[in-house]
């Protein structure tokens, strides 16, 4: 009975903070086009998710790269069929590995530190002060990140892909030998627009989840120092889910 | 009367703090709320400036019931006012300067020149002139709230809240924010809800003391008349909180 009596509690629980999450959605997209533009403070959020973002997104793709053309190669000889690497890698990253692992490294990295930072503003009561300067919160602090995140995510996809097929091209090209001839025009030939395009869907979308979740978990946290810890390892472990879930999702619609 | 409080009730987390608090907050003088901590004091402040609802009641503030109305109407409510909060709440990532003009950049009510001069002439009045670069980080806790009260004045609100303006300070700092808040009462002419457990320290500066008990408002009086009351319950609290003083002392 107490095992059901949990069940229950935690089931309902678990409703009503995804409703909660869907209404902090709706109500900042409420805010996202209301006057004034915060350019200032959308561009501050570029540098902060995109810029800083970008050597730990370029360093994961090198290497996310290099181990897929290590890999691709040794599978794709058993076939004698090396000179499709360039595809392979290519087409991997442009899908698959590039929106999600950048993702996922935005998340762990900017997503978190959004959560602390709203989530320290809440607990030193800097967002009650805005809202008693009768200034909203949700369009002063999170549209602009939300903003950010939907351009920024985008652009580091495309750095991750580019630097990835590098990568690539590193280990399977100058390592390994594959004709670097036959790398680039297996790319040329494999890739599509709709593949270019389902990546920049998935990055957008991804980019949404990111800012949406870390916001909204820094914006509820509770009061206490424990509570900030808990709210930004809820975030990360949140947002990483629900991209990997959004991307099965979005996958099967886009195949 | 400016704020009136009418049968407000509030659960937070199972817990009934507020049952149905009525009080009326005179205009242009000086109210403190006092009472034991963990009462309510600073929801029932929050309630005045519509950060917390009501489950039941009304908060009218100018004739205007804050339960009534949308968030647009609300924010409208909020330009008449200003908060000083327990813990100041600056803004951590600007400096004292930018602190204290970030009601006026945001509301675009004063062109920069204009800014450039009120916001010194701001601080220095609260005894923070040449401290504008600092970082919060980087004052003490007296000093946060001078800077926390500059940015609650720089706009000239017709009411200000003070929650508890003088937690963790020293008896001397306690003393020197109470007269800055006198002085500033006597510039501006605003009216101050305070939140406090400084007794007997809040009697000279406060015009009107009531005092919040299980969650209502157990005694209102003038302030010298409040200090001879015949209520038993706020009698032990004076006295209780004048010997912890006198030991501090």
């Amino acid at each position: 009975m107490i095992f059901l009596q949990h069940i229950g509690k935690r089931t309902l629980f678990l409703i009503e903070e995804m409703g909660a999450m869907f209404v902090f959605l709706i109500r900042t997209f409420g805010w996202l086009f209301r006057p004034p533009v915060r350019i200032a403070q959308i561009i501050k959020q570029m540098h902060f998710v995109g810029f800083k973002s970008s050597f730990v997104v370029i360093l994961t793709a090198l290497f996310t790269g290099m181990v897929l053309a290590l890999q691709g190669y040794y599978s794709l000889r058993k076939f004698g069929s090396e000179g499709l690497l360039g595809s392979a890698v290519a087409i991997s990253m442009i899908r698959e590995l590039g929106p999600v692992l950048a993702s996922l490294m935005v998340t762990a990295r900017a997503g978190s530190a959004m959560t602390a930072e709203i989530g320290i503003m809440r607990i030193t009561e800097q967002i009650d002060a805005l809202e008693t300067m009768a200034i909203n919160s949700l369009q002063y602090l999170i549209t602009p990140k939300v903003v950010a995140s939907l351009l920024s995510v985008p652009l580091l996809v495309a750095m991750f892909d580019v630097v990835g097929i590098w990568g690539g091209y590193l280990v399977g090209v100058k390592l390994l030998g594959v004709s670097g001839g036959s790398y680039w025009s297996s790319i040329e030939s494999a890739v599509e627009w709709k593949d270019v395009y389902g990546g920049i869907l998935k990055s957008v979308s991804f980019g949404l989840i990111i800012s949406w979740v870390c916001c909204y978990k820094g914006y509820y946290t509770r009061m206490s120092a424990e509570g900030l810890g808990k709210a930004t390892t809820e975030s990360v472990v949140l947002a990483a889910v629900l991209i990997l879930v959004w991307d099965y999702f979005l996958t099967s619609v886009l195949m | 009367m400016v704020i009136k409080l009418d049968g407000v009730e509030k659960t937070l987390g199972g817990q009934a703090v507020l049952k149905g608090v009525t009080l009326d907050i005179p205009k242009g003088k000086i109210t403190t709320i006092i009472g034991p901590s963990g009462e309510g004091k600073s929801v029932m402040l929050k309630h005045i400036i519509g950060l917390i609802r009501p489950d039941r009641g009304r908060v009218i503030i100018d004739g205007t019931d804050l339960t009534q109305i949308n968030e647009q109407e609300l924010n409208d409510i909020r330009k008449k006012f200003a908060m000083l909060f327990q813990s100041a709440a600056l803004f951590d990532s600007m400096n004292v300067f930018e602190n204290v003009a970030f009601p006026l950049r945001e509301k675009r009510i004063m062109a920069e020149q204009e800014i450039c001069r009120w916001v010194p002439e701001m601080l220095e009045r609260v005894g923070l002139d040449k401290m504008g670069h600092k970082f919060p980080a980087e004052l003490s806790g007296g000093m946060k709230k001078r800077a926390g009260l500059a940015r609650a004045l720089v706009m000239g609100p017709e009411i200000i809240l003070f929650d508890e303006p003088t937690t963790g300070l020293d008896p001397l700092m306690a003393h020197a924010i109470h007269d800055l808040i006198l002085a500033m009462h006597k510039t501006f002419g605003f009216t101050g809800v305070m939140v406090s457990h400084e007794i007997p320290e809040i009697f000279p500066i406060s015009d009107w003391v009531a005092m919040l008990k299980n969650g209502q408002i157990i005694a209102m009086s003038p302030s010298d008349e409040f200090q001879q009351t015949s209520n038993p319950v706020v009698r032990e609290f004076i006295s209780v909180n004048n010997g912890i003083h006198l030991a501090q002392a």
